[in-house]
């Protein structure tokens, strides 16, 4: 079988997900082509005309985003008629999901580049927009048994008996790893700058990160589902099922919850023969991926069987792995899959997580998985796993390893 | 039309203006309901209307639906649909869109179509108007306007969900007409918008129907067939409703604690399916959601009690025949405690002069208070006039003398659960109730437990001696639960049943026997919950299951709210009667549970501490202590165990006192363990329960009842077992008598 390569990735700053954040005037499909146009400039040796599919996860892909953006963005950029374009959505594993399934193309030996990434200017188009059965449609929503993920996210810190404090001290360690990565320079390399039409910077660094960021001061902020969990009568709902439970503590809140954000990235994956090709240096092997799933009611559970399942798949254990990306949907679910693999926060996003720095949902896996590859390298470390949580209780995760 | 001589139950008249007037008047019964010959009729008549229309569009000028009966329209035909199996969807949804069909056609006459609602309109026949453009209805507040069909199990099939939600909107249509079934008063109905003009006596209803018609020619279109018509508070689709949607079937499940009724499920989803399409592509959806109702089991167990049982229990079926109805007229209630005082109250409501005695005269006035208080509540609701309330207020009478009892016809005591006293209160008033020209009065014992037959040793007059036993609050609760001593007459009886149904609640009849029906079938199932926490089942786990099998709640809060001190005395005296009548007693698990959170001191919410925390008498969490006495197993049992075995503890005590003669009818123990003891609703009752049971793997019927009592006596003890007589039951596929 063909071994797929990371030969590069990039993505943008994050912007803050609303009106006042500096990516909002930016169009989704401009995030997208600015890396497009950046990775063709910053690789001499990358040929568009190689490039066989633009693989981009986008979570609500309507009105702006909608129309298979990723085809439209290729022609945009003014890459090859030839370069095909595809959207996909796995919720907020989207970025990852569509990394995953271009390095299983390439491995598959049907394809030799592919583009894969994904997008999210949740500025513009508001996450849930794009409506769905599972919320809306009552006779689905009665048989399954939905819940928004805020209260999984509360329901896994009662069960784990995580306080406020807890969760907070998570949040604040997020912000100081991420400020100190970013005083650091260590993500300088796969930062590309969103700029205007004239080449005017638009934004240069992730808006979000807070590094005064305090358990003291996060202790100000309000419960963000505490509300719809009572009135909504959402708690009622995830207490049937977890019936020992006497009620759910509301933790969770805009602080200690992934940031809403505008953002893209994008990952050049290829075979072998592709890098010595067109002169790209690999920088890291795919070994294995996951996709699992858990209780779709607690929904956030997903990321160790995911995990396992990846580590199975390679014949690898938890300890063969040097470091862990969890996205940081919330802080419970990344303290959960620390729990659940028995790994310390020493070797799990060590530059910090979407609580700092926000999660473009469509984006948010290419984006971490490339922390990984930079951080596997800059340490000098063999093997990394990144995993994401997913709506409907499903989990994902990839390995990979430095060449 | 008019002029064949076939069979009708829709009357067409056309008056000189072109009016033409459908009259609902099914010759075949005393009330309209929805059987073949009504959709046959209705079909051929709006048939008729059209092919007039269509040969000269001059020749109808607008269409009123009048009734010829005392009710407008009855609505469906219950005794077909509980007959309905799953194999039967075809025919079912068949039928239903028969039956929409000529309303919609009707609806969409080129003409004015008016409702004169003389009569209730409720389900069915609310249906048939809501097709109509303009509803005009008598201003009479006896004349009940819905679409109740959720609390039978079913939802409004013809039209209502789809109309409703077109007139009223998603959300105030479903929480305001659909989902709780409500039933309006001709003025609430029109403040509501449900009909639209009122008037003050049946004969000014179709002149005002052809009044409108002769106002409004254009008038033909409902608002939703108009051009430009907009959902009121938006479609699915629009985002402000879409954001709005999904809380909407979780507070459906928060509000019946996770009880799965399938009715108000199908409910919201006909109607929010419904409401993102067109008229009648949305209809059609209706019919099919009522289908699944009507042919699964849940809609023939609601049936069953809230229609067939109650209207049996209504009409006297438990009520000695032959004796003349009576009614009473003046009543002594002994003792002005919690009970007495709310028994005064339901009597006095229902126009009785009421003597209302305890020992002290300050006790008393203390017991009339209460009347005081739920009337000020009643006043400031709009629910009655002050001049209503004082005069049901000035009914009541305090006492301290026995002999103030002069004249009473009825006496009810409701002193404390102690033999002797409540002979000693009897004692004092014996020879002033009797001898007057009313005859000697009906002598009515409140107790819970103490069996009839013994307490009648203390009066003079055991055959006018019966047991009332009321549940607590008196002014809430429906229910009555008439006991039948050894030595009561049919006559007592007779009279017990009037009384009953006099202070508008609804009787059951049972036989004597220690803790009667209720009282004892209600132990089983506390006793159950109290066995699970012995067992080590997370508490707040016994607590949801009671809820989600439909319980209003838990075991482990009713036990502090029934005071676990009075369940232990209960306990000893049902053991000491069993040494004493030589029978086998076999302490029930759940009983030491009880005697371990006495001596801890733990024992009821009226003590500040029973398995929940009380703090200034409001409930907390569960007591903090509680797993250090009955640790928490490491392996839990599915909640569906724990479920069924509360469930089935009731039924089988129920199936007990049906051979034990304490019971005798399926309607009074469906009826009875319903209304007084909160047996969940959905399951139509103990005795529907059983023969209504259905299997995890679909089986329906006592005999998968039995086979899942064994699976449950197998596992958690042999008290689940059936009885002997119920395998026999199952194997000749026998029910309990109706």
């Amino acid at each position: 079988m063909a071994e797929a390569f990371v030969y590069d990735h990039l993505r943008t700053p994050r912007g803050k997900g609303k009106a006042a954040g500096a990516l909002h005037e930016v169009k989704p499909i401009d995030l997208v082509v600015g890396l497009l146009d950046e990775v063709r400039k910053r690789n001499p040796g990358f040929d568009p005309e190689r490039v066989d599919d633009l693989v981009l996860g986008i979570v609500t892909p309507i009105a702006e985003q909608g129309g298979d953006l990723a085809k439209t963005a290729a022609l945009a950029a003014g890459y090859p008629e030839t370069v095909a374009g595809v959207q996909l959505n796995r919720f907020c594993a989207s970025g990852l999901e569509a990394v995953n399934q271009a390095a299983a193309r390439i491995r598959g030996g049907m394809e030799d580049l592919i583009l894969a990434g994904g997008v999210e200017s949740m500025s513009n188009v508001s996450m849930g927009s794009d409506g769905g059965p599972w919320a809306g449609d009552p006779t689905t929503a009665l048989n399954t048994g939905f819940v928004p993920q805020g209260i999984g996210a509360d329901l896994i810190a009662t069960l784990e008996g995580w306080s406020r404090e807890d969760v907070d001290a998570f949040a604040a360690e997020s912000h100081h790893r991420a400020a100190k990565a970013w005083a650091n320079g260590y993500f300088a390399d796969a930062v590309v700058p969103v700029t205007d039409m004239n080449g005017v910077t638009v934004l240069d660094h992730d808006e979000l990160v807070r590094p005064d960021t305090s358990v003291e001061g996060l202790a100000a902020l309000k419960p963000s589902f505490a509300q719809m969990g009572r009135d909504g009568g959402f708690d009622s709902v995830a207490l049937e099922k977890y019936h020992w439970v006497e009620k759910i503590d509301h933790v969770h809140h805009a602080g200690n919850s992934s940031g809403i954000v505008d953002g893209s990235a994008l990952m050049a994956i290829g075979t072998e023969e592709i890098g010595h090709e067109l002169g790209l240096t690999p920088r890291a092997r795919f070994v294995s991926m996951a996709v699992s799933g858990a209780d779709p009611t607690i929904m956030l559970t997903g990321p160790a069987p995911a995990a396992r399942k990846a580590l199975a798949k390679a014949g690898l254990e938890v300890g063969d792995i040097d470091l862990f990306e969890i996205n940081e949907a919330f802080a419970a679910v990344a303290m959960r899959f620390m729990r659940d693999l028995d790994i310390s926060h020493e070797i799990t996003n060590v530059n910090g997580g979407a609580i700092a720095m926000g999660h473009p949902l469509g984006a948010t896996g290419a984006m971490i998985l490339g922390t990984l590859v930079d951080e596997l390298e800059r340490r000098d470390l063999r093997r990394g796993l990144a995993t994401l949580c997913v709506g409907g209780g499903m989990g994902i995760a990839t390995i990979v390893e430095r060449v | 039309m008019s002029t064949t001589t076939e069979q009708t139950a829709v009357q067409y008249e056309k008056d000189a203006d072109g009016i033409v007037t459908l009259t609902l008047d099914d010759p075949t019964a005393s009330a309209n309901t929805m059987n073949d010959l009504y959709t046959a009729s209705m079909k051929a008549a709006v048939q008729h209307l059209h092919d007039e229309l269509a040969a000269d569009p001059e020749s109808v000028k607008g269409v009123v639906i009048a009734s010829a009966k005392k009710t407008f329209f009855a609505g469906g035909n219950l005794k077909n649909m509980v007959m309905a199996q799953p194999e039967d969807a075809p025919r079912i949804f068949a039928m239903a869109e028969d039956v929409k069909a000529p309303l919609r056609a009707l609806e969409k006459l080129p003409v004015p179509v008016v409702a004169a609602i003389n009569g209730a309109a409720l389900g069915g026949g609310l249906e048939i108007t809501l097709a109509c453009n303009h509803r005009v209805c008598v201003d009479d507040p006896s004349v009940k306007l819905g679409l109740p069909e959720v609390t039978l199990g079913l939802l409004p099939g013809g039209g209502g969900v789809t109309r409703i939600v077109r007139m009223f909107g998603l959300q105030d249509g479903l929480m305001s007409v659909l989902l709780e079934g409500k039933q309006f008063k001709p003025s609430d109905a029109k403040e509501k918008g449900l009909v639209d003009e009122l008037v003050a006596t049946r004969d000014e209803l179709v002149p005002a129907a052809k009044a409108w018609i002769k106002a409004n020619p254009e008038a033909s279109a409902n608002p939703w067939d108009a051009p430009g018509y907009k959902m009121p508070g938006g479609t699915p689709k629009s985002p402000q409703l879409a954001a709005f949607l999904p809380v909407f079937p979780a507070l459906l499940r928060q509000q019946t604690k996770g009880a799965v009724y399938p009715a108000p499920r199908a409910i919201l989803a006909a109607a929010v399916e419904g409401a993102g399409k067109d008229f009648d592509t949305a209809s059609r959806i209706e019919s099919r959601y009522l289908t699944k109702l009507v042919t699964e089991q849940g809609s023939k167990n609601m049936i069953q009690a809230f229609f067939f049982d109650l209207q049996a229990i209504n009409a006297g079926k438990l009520r000695p025949q032959g004796i003349a109805p009576w009614k009473a007229t003046k009543v002594g209630v002994l003792g002005a405690g919690m009970m007495g005082a709310g028994i005064a109250y339901v009597c006095a409501r229902a126009g009785m002069e009421v003597v209302l005695k305890d020992v002290e005269q300050a006790n008393a006035e203390k017991g009339k208070a209460y009347t005081q208080g739920l009337n000020a509540k009643g006043v400031e609701r709009g629910k009655l006039t002050q001049a209503q309330a004082d005069e049901l207020l000035g009914r009541i009478t305090p006492a301290a003398d026995p002999a103030d009892l002069a004249g009473c016809d009825l006496v009810i005591e409701a002193v404390f659960e102690d033999p002797a006293l409540k002979a000693k209160v009897f004692g004092e008033i014996a020879e002033h109730v009797t001898g007057h020209d009313r005859g000697d009065a009906l002598l009515c014992s409140n107790t819970s437990t103490l069996p009839i037959t013994e307490l009648a040793e203390g009066v003079d007059r055991p055959a006018d001696f019966i047991g009332l036993h009321f549940f607590s609050p008196v002014d809430k609760m429906p229910l009555v639960e008439i006991i039948r001593g050894e030595k009561t007459s049919d006559e007592a009886l007779a009279k017990a049943y009037d009384v009953v149904q006099q202070i508008k609640k609804t009787p059951i009849v049972v036989n004597d026997s220690r803790g009667f029906y209720t009282s004892r079938v209600i132990g089983t199932m506390v006793n159950e919950g109290l066995a699970m926490v012995a067992e080590g089942v997370a508490p707040y786990s016994i607590e949801r299951a009671g809820t989600q099998a439909g319980y209003p709640v838990g075991p482990l809060q009713l036990s502090d709210e029934l005071n676990m001190e009075l369940m232990a005395k209960i306990a000893r005296a049902t053991k000491d009667a069993a040494e004493r009548d030589g029978a086998a007693y076999e302490p029930h698990p759940g009983v030491a549970v009880v005697e371990k959170m006495i001596e801890i001191e733990r024992p009821s919410r009226l003590k500040g501490a029973g398995f929940y925390d009380y703090a200034e008498g409001r409930r907390g969490s569960m007591w903090s202590g509680l797993a250090e006495v009955f640790p928490v197993a490491s392996e839990q049992p599915p909640i569906r165990d724990l479920k069924e075995r509360m469930l089935f503890a009731e039924a089988i005590e129920t199936a007990k006192c049906f051979e034990e003669g304490v019971i005798e009818s399926a309607a009074a123990a469906n009826i009875g363990s319903i209304m007084g003891i909160g047996f969940p609703a959905m399951t139509g009752g103990a005795a529907q329960y059983m023969t209504g049971y259905e299997a995890a793997d679909g089986a329906i019927g006592l005999a998968a009842f039995v086979a899942r009592a064994d699976e449950l006596a197998a596992a958690y003890g042999e008290r689940f077992a059936p009885t002997d007589r119920l395998r026999e039951m199952a194997a000749n596929g026998e029910s309990f008598p109706a």
